[in-house]
Formats: structure tokens, C-alpha cells, sequence
């Protein structure tokens, strides 16, 4: 057996190999990866090749939040842990997988901001970074959400009613629809540079509600989470929330509250009007073309063997909009 | 002289895919059950063991072109393993599906794949990778004969079958299933004359069953 004994004034590894070429093993390794050209593709999906990846970069900082604890709008479900709310996201402004968004958001910059809430209404107003939490009195609301793609989650989401905000500007009687509007801003937002990257999606993200849905009670503008402000991922610094409707309709990072006598385009139904409705209400009975939406998959804690395969329920099991509906037939206004 | 792979080398490479493909595969199932495989291990579990079992299935599709480019006749035997794990993954992604996603609802299954076009043709290509999996050992293969070979070119119709699941799938960003679709035909028109020569055939016989009739 040989055993090296290296003279003291022998040179180390680390005296001969300049940093950045020891760096690169890492790079190395990953492009011997075995599942080749998918493995860079799928880095993100696949946690497993994460072994190698070196993700240490600066976590956005949230906030503490001054609000009142949830008292009328609670449930009995078993809320999502906070670490999978915040890690898995659909904003394709950072990226089409579900991790990319908390990968890419990190550096997003909201304040200053600027929310906007203007078009037929007596008083438009413009509400700066700071107004988000002043303007009107924080309170919790857990809700469930329930995506297009039949999964689900439960979060403690903090905010004010929609309505209370659309008051400020106090809108004008013609008023009909609402319309809402993502920031534009390519340079912070990835996936606005290309078609490639942002999911064939034409940006601004925009969405929208009829006046009445959005005068409802349980529509929300959220400006937190788990009892701290919203991480970009979730859509800093203010989104909305809709429960009752599929997760795409609840817009993020919102810069504009358009009132409008004219329906309002929104963005997954100009990409596919036969499989995304402007309503987008949860409904059990109307399939998705491509998959069934009559039950989903609540994510909570645990592994593989705790995933909970749940039937959906109408309206997300927010019954109490269903008068908005009673002569609309939800079979064609998906 | 040139270099030639000796049985050596091919023990050595197939070791490699043995290393290769079964220790990711056990990896992310063991961090799927400790949850640490994303906030939704059903979904991140189906997307690996999908594309893992697409990209073994090209690589096996890739070992004859590659073998007759550099003149190395022996690579063929790694083929049938890189087959069988494309095979396998491919029943793990099903089994995925049936076990944690649908959670054994029967009737969801038997409905699912008949009312979702995606999921037909994906479940018809497994069918087709079952059948290529039980035929593909040496005594079943001298069994046979010539109707072993044209059994397994229906891996060319089961290729093109997941390259379709593969883009169905998709909500709206199709930029990878068209890398796939585009892999897929590369290595599909390296066998462009035997496809033409089959295509061929089967007109002649078709018009021969014409004039009979």
C-alpha cells in the first residue's frame, strides 16, 4: 500500500487548480448526466438532478403583516404547508414549470408599485406600494384553490374584499365587467421575452370578472400569505383571488383595475377558447377536453403515499355564488 | 487497424445503463415517498418517468444507425436492454398513473382512456412496448424467426404514438414535444428504406387483393 506523505512545502489542490475550473466539475457532471439533453431541459421537474445544482441564491424577503385573524371565512380542510405553496407556482411570466417561478422571482423588484383603477368610474385612483396594506384594514381568509389541472391547494391568504377596493373608485353605474392586468415589464419577467419561454402566451397576462362576480364578497385581492407578504412566485405585491373559479382567473402582480361596459378578453381563453371559458367556474360536471375535472388531487404534507385523490365540488364548494348564475347555463358558459 | 469494441466494452456499457437507469429511478421514487420530489411528487413522478422512458426508447432506436455509422456491429446488444428500460419506465409512468394519480379508481381509468385521446394512444403505445418486452428474449426471438423483426418494427409506430402523447399532454408550451417530434423523425428516417420498402409491399398487396376480388 502506498501512502503519500507530501513534503510541507508540497502545493495543495486547492494552490493549483484556479477556482473557477474547480467549479466547473460540477458542470461537468451535470452534462454526463445520463437522461442527456432532457436532463437540462427537465433540471427543474425532476428534483432528482438536482443533486448537483448549486441553488443558493437570495430568497425575496417577505414581510410581516398587521391583520386580523380569520374568522368568517375559515374551513376544515387541512391547510397546504407554506413550503409548497411558495414553491409551486404556475406564473409563466417566470417560467412554464412549476418551480421555475420561485427559481426566477427572486430578484423581482415591487416596490415601487403601481395598481391602477380607472375606466368607468367617477374617481380612477392609483394606489402606490405602501397604500397595498394602508388604504383598507388587512383581514385572513382561508380559502381553497382549486387550478384547471386538477390540483388543489388550502391557504390562509391575507387581503381586502375586491369590493371595497372597486368602491374606492367608485364606478359608474354603466360599468359591467371588469378587467384586470398583469405588470409588463420583460426585462424582470422571463417569460414575456419570447414565445418560447412563456408558454405561447401573448403578455400582458389579463383577466377578467362580470361586476357582479366582481362585487362578490368572497373576491379577494390578497397581499399576503401565511401571515407575511406575498413572495413574487404567489404574485407580489397584490393579486387576486377568486375561490370559486379555477386558479388562472385568480390574476397575479396587478397593475391595472380596468371598469369596462364591454366583456373583457382573458388570457388562457384567446389560447384555447374550446378548453378555457371566460367564467372558468370549478364545476364537476364539465370536463376539461383533455382530462376530467370531477375530482382532484389536494396537496398537503406527506409523500407519494398521502396524496389525496378528493371529488371536486360545484363552485369549489362555494355555494353561496351560485345566484349569480341561476339563468346562465354552465354547461356552454364554462 | 481500427478500434473495436470487444464483448468487454459492451459488459462494461451495459453495466453503465444498468447503473444509469435504475439508480435515478429508485432515487426519485424513494424521494417522492419522503416528499422531498416537489410540492406535487405524483406530477413531478409522471414527468420523470414519461420523458425518462422517451428518451430510453430514442436511445434504443438510436443503437442501430450508430452501430452501422461506426462500423461496430457489437453495439447491437445493448439494444434490447435500453428497449426493456424504455419499457420499463413507460410501466412505471402507467403505474404512477393508475396508483397515485387516479388512486385506483377502476372506472375513472377505463373512462379516461377512452375519452382522452392522449391517454389512448400513450396507453396503445405501452401496449405495444408490453408485447415487444415479452417477445424480446434470444429463444422467443429464434422462435419467431422472421415474423420477430416484423413484430419489433412496430417500435416505430409506438415512437411516433408517444411523441403524440407527449405533445397532447401539453397545456400550451409544445417547444419541447416539437424538440421530441423532431428526434423522433430523425431517428425514424434513418430506416427510410425499409419504411418505403414495407409501404411498398403492403400497396402491391393491396392492389394484388383487388384484382382478385
Amino acid at each position: 500500500m502506498l501512502i503519500k506523505i507530501p513534503a510541507p512545502s508540497a502545493c495543495k489542490e486547492n494552490q493549483v487548480t484556479d477556482e473557477k475550473i474547480y467549479h466547473q466539475r460540477r458542470a461537468i457532471i451535470k452534462s454526463l448526466g445520463f437522461m442527456g439533453a432532457a436532463s437540462l431541459l427537465h433540471t427543474s421537474k425532476a428534483s432528482a438532478f438536482n443533486l448537483f445544482g448549486d441553488d443558493e441564491k437570495t430568497v425575496f424577503a417577505t414581510s410581516a403583516l398587521d391583520y386580523s385573524p380569520a374568522k368568517h371565512y375559515v374551513t376544515d380542510d387541512i391547510y397546504t404547508p407554506e413550503d409548497k405553496v411558495i414553491n409551486y407556482n404556475n406564473f409563466y411570466e417566470f417560467g412554464t414549470g412549476k418551480s421555475d417561478p420561485v427559481a426566477n422571482a427572486q430578484g423581482f423588484k415591487v416596490d415601487p408599485w403601481h395598481l391602477t383603477i380607472d375606466g368607468m368610474v367617477e374617481k380612477p385612483i392609483t394606489l402606490g406600494y405602501d397604500d397595498l396594506f394602508k388604504k383598507l384594514a388587512l383581514e385572513e381568509r382561508i380559502y381553497r384553490l382549486r387550478c384547471v389541472e386538477a390540483w388543489s391547494m388550502v391557504i390562509p391568504w391575507i387581503g381586502f374584499s375586491l369590493a371595497d377596493l372597486i368602491k374606492q373608485a367608485q364606478p359608474l353605474s354603466g360599468a359591467k365587467y371588469v378587467a384586470f392586468e398583469t405588470l409588463y415589464d420583460p426585462k424582470q419577467m422571463p417569460g414575456q421575452r419570447s414565445r418560447f419561454s412563456g408558454g405561447g402566451i401573448d403578455y400582458p397576462y389579463v383577466e377578467g370578472l362580470r361586476i357582479d362576480e366582481a362585487m362578490h364578497p368572497l373576491a379577494f385581492m390578497a397581499v399576503g400569505l401565511y401571515g407575511k407578504t406575498l413572495p413574487p412566485q404567489n404574485g407580489a405585491p397584490i393579486r387576486l383571488v377568486v375561490p370559486w373559479k379555477y386558479g388562472f382567473k385568480s390574476i397575479k402582480s396587478i397593475t391595472r383595475i380596468k371598469l369596462t361596459d364591454k366583456k373583457p378578453p382573458t388570457t388562457w381563453n384567446l389560447l384555447g377558447a374550446n378548453e378555457y371559458g371566460f367564467y372558468a367556474n370549478v364545476n364537476p360536471e364539465v370536463d376539461h377536453p383533455r382530462w376530467t375535472q370531477a375530482s382532484e388531487r389536494r396537496i398537503t404534507t406527506g409523500g407519494l403515499f398521502n396524496q389525496s385523490r378528493i371529488p371536486t365540488q360545484m363552485f369549489n364548494g362555494y355555494d353561496e355564488v351560485a345566484p349569480l348564475y341561476k339563468n346562465l347555463d354552465l354547461r356552454r358558459n364554462y | 487497424m481500427a478500434f473495436r469494441l470487444n464483448h468487454k466494452y459492451i459488459i462494461a456499457l451495459k453495466v453503465v445503463i444498468h447503473l444509469a437507469a435504475f439508480i435515478p429511478l429508485l432515487y426519485t421514487f424513494y424521494l417522492a415517498s419522503i416528499d422531498q420530489l416537489s410540492a406535487d411528487p405524483v406530477k413531478a413522478l409522471l414527468h420523470f418517468t414519461g420523458i425518462s422512458a422517451f428518451n430510453l426508447l430514442l436511445l434504443s432506436l438510436l443503437v442501430s444507425p450508430l452501430a452501422k455509422q461506426l462500423r461496430q456491429a457489437l453495439l447491437i446488444n445493448v439494444r434490447r436492454l435500453l428497449g426493456l428500460y424504455a419499457f420499463a419506465y413507460a410501466l412505471c409512468h402507467f403505474l404512477v398513473y393508475i396508483f397515485f394519480e387516479l388512486q385506483l379508481n377502476w372506472t375513472l381509468l377505463l373512462s379516461e382512456i377512452i375519452k382522452r385521446p392522449y391517454i389512448t394512444v400513450g396507453f396503445a403505445a405501452l401496449l405495444i412496448l408490453t408485447a415487444l418486452a415479452l417477445t424480446s428474449t434470444k429463444t422467443i426471438q429464434r422462435k419467431l424467426k422472421t415474423k420477430w423483426q416484423k413484430l419489433h418494427n412496430w417500435v416505430y409506430l409506438a415512437v411516433l404514438l408517444v411523441a403524440l402523447h407527449f405533445i397532447w399532454s401539453v397545456k400550451s408550451d409544445i417547444t419541447e414535444p416539437l424538440i421530441y417530434w423532431a428526434m423522433s423523425l430523425i431517428l425514424l428516417s434513418q430506416r427510410k428504406d425499409k419504411l418505403k420498402q414495407w409501404w411498398q409491399k403492403r400497396k402491391r398487396q393491396g392492389q394484388a387483393s383487388k384484382s382478385t376480388s
